[in-house]
């Protein structure tokens, strides 16, 4: 078989890459080949799924017809095992070979799963489950339903984990999370927000438990019980690894696609290899504050990228240009936005204000220039302030404004706000 | 193609917020304003700011390349490619609050009672907006313009 765009996966990068094509070409063929058996769901929304706040059907991203609307073949539940780059061809599993003119890898990331004694990845033991896939979510929901899951342990206190242990809650399923930093949501939050989290997680009755490790799975057919590095031992019904993503990079490495921790590309989305190009999880994005190329796996990345990489791949010139990390989070209630620089630094000038009620606002500023910010609950004024740090604005002449509470763009010296409206 | 969005001229905007009032009715049930503001929930999809005598009535711009649309997890929010207007289809919304964070303007507007949000459609049916139509001042304009 034969087409002109090749897209290998069929999450939110290789979505977007397709429906950018097809505003501007209209008869290509594109091919799109996924391991998952699935139309394209969301990952982010698994949460909410096992909270039960949306049914299965709202899992998915877009409507049943969104191949056929655009043209599109899928081949679900096929797995791409080798990409010949020179003669242009990918080799599916069962022998079958697509040829292409251009290629997106939007082959995302796979959870990352630490040793533990006891744990057969091949064969893990019922119970044990990852927070990524719609899979491994339906059998989370199956268990929950049919009554058998009181307990579990949630490895991971970063976003993910956080956000299975919330859903697993709301079942009323006693939650211990287990992180292996000394805070929760490590890198993500500073301080005083990760302890605000905290506090506000333990008063919903989650049990947490940083700078822990779980080194044991005990259980023969199912998981019974986790031990931790310190010797305590957690019953668990449900063991759920949410401990961060490694880039899928397997059928780059050892190619002529340059690969970092990532697939490398340029700000056009393309990889060292002519006309292959990549986006997501798997590549390695520009991040605008740091001038740099780096692993962003965050949602909107996927989404910006894959649509540059689409427009890119037929013909059109378009850069991405406003990645950074960024993120929306909510735990019981608590809503929470970061983006940008969360880390102590010298050059920084940081303005914070705690004012209750879970209130915080961290404002981080470098030569004037907002570089870095979390907001909890009262996070309006987050976008104005992500644009004010994607422009590069100085804002030295309403700094006193950046931590007030209802900050926008009514705060801002009018003839930036006019420059920002038009 | 031909692209629409509501402006605001903050030099005769004078904060009667008239254009949230008319949005909260127009966006209502009943469409009628004793309903719509004591025996319904209905919000309305623009606000105004003020800071001592500056006011400005802010609304979705839908951009041409809206980062709302980018950030959005649940695929509620979409750009109709006919009509150029950035939709937002509220029964697939689980209020994540991505598109607050992405929107440049703070035109997104929460929703906390129903857990989603809620933006401008331009009065989708109308033939003028209907903050546009009762805007005592002429301060709320439809700018017509076209898309690169």
């Amino acid at each position: 078989m034969h087409c002109k765009y090749l897209i290998i996966g069929n999450s939110v990068g290789g979505v977007a890459a397709s429906e950018a094509i097809r505003e501007i070409d209209k008869v290509g063929k594109i091919v799109m080949v996924s391991e998952e058996p699935h139309r394209v769901y969301s990952r982010a929304l698994i949460p909410y799924f096992i909270a039960g706040r949306i049914d299965l059907e709202k899992m998915y991203y877009r409507d049943a017809n969104f191949y056929e609307k655009n043209d599109i073949l899928p081949f679900l539940g096929k797995k791409v095992i080798k990409i010949d780059f020179k003669d242009r061809k990918a080799e599916m599993e069962d022998g079958c070979k697509i040829g292409y003119k251009k290629l997106l890898l939007a082959t995302g990331a796979a959870p990352f799963i630490p040793q533990m004694k006891g744990l057969d990845k091949e064969r893990p033991k019922d119970g044990f489950f990852t927070f990524s896939s719609l899979d491994d979510a339906m059998k989370i929901k199956k268990k929950i339903e049919s009554g058998i899951a009181e307990r579990a342990a949630v490895l991971g206190g970063g976003l993910t984990g956080l956000m299975a242990a919330e859903a697993l809650a709301e079942n009323g399923i006693e939650v211990t999370v287990v992180e292996l930093a000394g805070s929760l949501l490590p890198g993500v939050l500073d301080e005083t927000a990760s302890h605000l989290v905290e506090e506000h997680l333990e008063e919903k009755s989650l049990k947490i438990s940083t700078g822990r490790r779980i080194v044991e799975v005990v259980g023969e057919e199912s998981v019974e019980t986790a031990v931790l590095d310190d010797g305590t031992i957690l019953p668990c019904d449900l063991l759920i690894i949410g401990a961060g993503v490694r880039p899928r990079v397997e059928l780059a490495r050892d190619t002529g696609v340059r690969v970092n921790r990532g697939i490398v590309v340029d700000r056009r989305m393309r990889t060292s290899v002519n006309d292959v190009y990549a986006c997501g999880d798997c590549a390695e994005d520009y991040d605008f504050l740091q001038g740099d190329f780096r692993l962003l796996p965050i949602w909107p990345t996927a989404y910006a990228g894959g649509r540059v990489a689409g427009f890119n791949m037929c013909g059109v010139e378009r850069e991405y240009r406003w990645g950074t990390n960024m993120n929306s989070m909510h735990f019981f209630g608590l809503r929470i936005i970061v983006a940008g620089s969360i880390t102590e630094n010298g050059d920084d000038e940081v303005f914070k204000k705690i004012c209750g009620d879970g209130n915080y606002r961290r404002i981080a500023l470098k030569d004037d220039r907002v570089v870095g910010m979390i907001l909890m609950n009262e996070i309006e004024g987050a976008g104005v302030l992500l644009n004010l740090m994607r422009a590069g604005i100085n804002v030295k002449s309403f700094k006193e404004e950046l931590l007030s509470n209802d900050f926008g763009l009514i705060s801002l010296p009018e003839k930036l706000r006019q420059e920002i409206m038009t | 193609m031909k692209m629409r969005r509501i402006r605001c001229r903050e030099e005769v905007c004078i904060g009667c917020r008239l254009c949230e009032v008319w949005c909260q009715v127009e966006h209502s049930k009943s469409k009628e304003i004793i309903n719509a503001f004591l025996r319904e929930t209905a919000f309305p999809r623009v606000r105004v700011e003020e800071r001592g005598p500056i006011s400005i009535s802010l609304q979705c711009r839908h951009c041409e390349e809206p980062n709302c649309v980018h950030a959005c997890i649940s695929g509620a929010l979409y750009r109709d490619l006919e009509t150029c207007v950035v939709k937002h289809d509220a029964s697939k919304c689980v209020g994540c609050w991505s598109c607050v964070l992405a929107c440049p303007y703070d035109a997104i507007i929460r929703d906390d009672a129903h857990n989603r949000v809620l933006k401008c459609d331009l009065c989708e049916g109308r033939e003028e907006p209907i903050c546009v139509e009762k805007c005592p001042n002429d301060a709320l304009i439809v700018e017509a313009y076209d898309a690169l």
